[in-house]
């Protein structure tokens, strides 16, 4: 894995824990508002944690994938819209509060304004059926996104059977039996934890 | 009496953004009964309308709470939709944040960001699995998913190109059968 700012990532000090965002303080504001922007426009049909970790993690190392997938998990559990959570997440792992209201602005500002274009010309497009079938096969196509991050997540994150098995847990329960989310992780994180506690000491 | 309405519209989200939790789909049912039963701001065929539209835009599905307050106020009434819906779980989310990432290092944390970590990539093939299903494209759909993740785990092409070259494969497959 080809990770060009990696030394931004890992070159941690914890001398200064009370400012967020420390290991990363060289990412400029600009650079956070134009990677949200960016993928707020493009993430048509669904899947904007693929498309943020793609970005985030995969070709910047602006964060590496634990850091990454941990905090999409306590976005997914937080009330809120997960993206815009994990959105605050990232912005403020990488420079506090201007990071995280900046993340949330980048990702909000195009979507805001293509929604509302679309719903001033939605008469138009209502009458054109290929419009509906195009948008459907985005959407799929979407799903391989989403699931080509989720095998390099797996392949980056996971060692070993138990968390294997805590993956297949919450895509069966969540993906497949459509069990509510938020009870399921709330019993799935103590177990999944203590694992990782085992194996680490 | 626009500040009435925009008191009333900004009242009735806050309470949602707390709701949502996930994609933003458990706030489609009391948004929908608040703003067509309660308040009578839109007809239920006009909420339905709103709602593709939200679907086909891209970013988050919640803007469909901006969109509503678009049609009932205007540009004002999108601003205070947005802020409404997406601050108050904001701020929370924020908090959370800073506490998880002030204990970062200890052991304790450690263990919580790896066990974390399978749970997060779960919920992202649920949320595969989620769109999938909410598409409603049936065999061709599963087709096309397959085939993206097949060619993205093998190459790095922008995703862009593959959700173009899916629409379009979708889009002429339908229009071919029928």
């Amino acid at each position: 894995m080809n990770h060009p700012h990696e030394q931004t990532a890992v070159a941690s000090t914890d001398s200064n824990k009370s400012q967020a965002g420390i290991e990363t303080g060289l990412i400029s504001l600009p650079a956070i508002f134009s990677l949200f922007f960016q993928i707020g426009s493009m993430s048509f049909g669904g899947g904007l944690a693929a498309w943020l970790y793609r970005e985030v993690v995969e070709r910047r190392g602006w964060l590496n994938p634990t850091d990454f997938l941990s905090g999409l998990a306590l976005s997914q559990v937080l009330p809120g819209i997960n993206t815009a959570n994990l959105s605050i997440y990232i912005g403020q792992r990488l420079r506090g509060v201007p990071g995280a209201i900046i993340a949330l602005l980048g990702l909000l500002f195009a979507p805001f304004f293509i929604i509302i274009g679309l719903a001033a010309v939605y008469a138009q497009i209502d009458s054109i059926s290929w419009a509906h079938n195009f948008l459907c096969g985005v959407a799929t196509a979407a799903v391989g996104l989403v699931l080509s991050v989720a095998l390099k997540a797996i392949r980056h994150t996971m060692r070993g059977i138990a968390p294997m098995a805590i993956l297949a847990v919450i895509v069966v329960t969540v993906g497949m039996l459509h069990w509510p989310m938020v009870p399921v992780v709330l019993c799935a994180v103590p177990v999944s934890v203590a694992l990782a506690w085992y194996e680490g000491s | 009496m626009q500040g009435n309405l925009l008191w009333t519209l900004f009242l009735v989200v806050v309470p949602l953004s707390f709701l949502s939790i996930g994609g933003g789909a458990s706030i489609l049912a009391p948004l929908n009964h608040q703003a067509v039963a309660v308040h009578h701001w839109l007809t239920q065929r006009e909420f339905v309308d709103l709602f593709a539209i939200s679907r086909a835009a891209p970013g988050p599905g919640a803007l469909l709470v901006a969109l509503v307050g678009w049609k009932i106020a205007g540009w004002p009434g999108a601003f205070v939709g947005a802020l409404g819906i997406f601050l108050p779980s904001s701020l929370l989310c924020y908090g959370v944040a800073r506490i998880w990432n002030h204990y970062r290092g200890s052991a304790l944390h450690e263990a919580m960001e790896k066990g974390l970590a399978p749970i997060g990539t779960g919920l992202i093939m649920a949320g595969a699995l989620a769109i999938l299903h909410a598409s409603e494209t049936g065999p061709g759909g599963w087709a096309i998913a397959l085939a993206a993740t097949a060619v993205l785990a093998w190459r790095n092409f922008h995703p862009l190109l593959i959700l173009l070259a899916g629409g379009v494969a979708y889009a002429l497959s339908a229009g071919l059968m029928g």
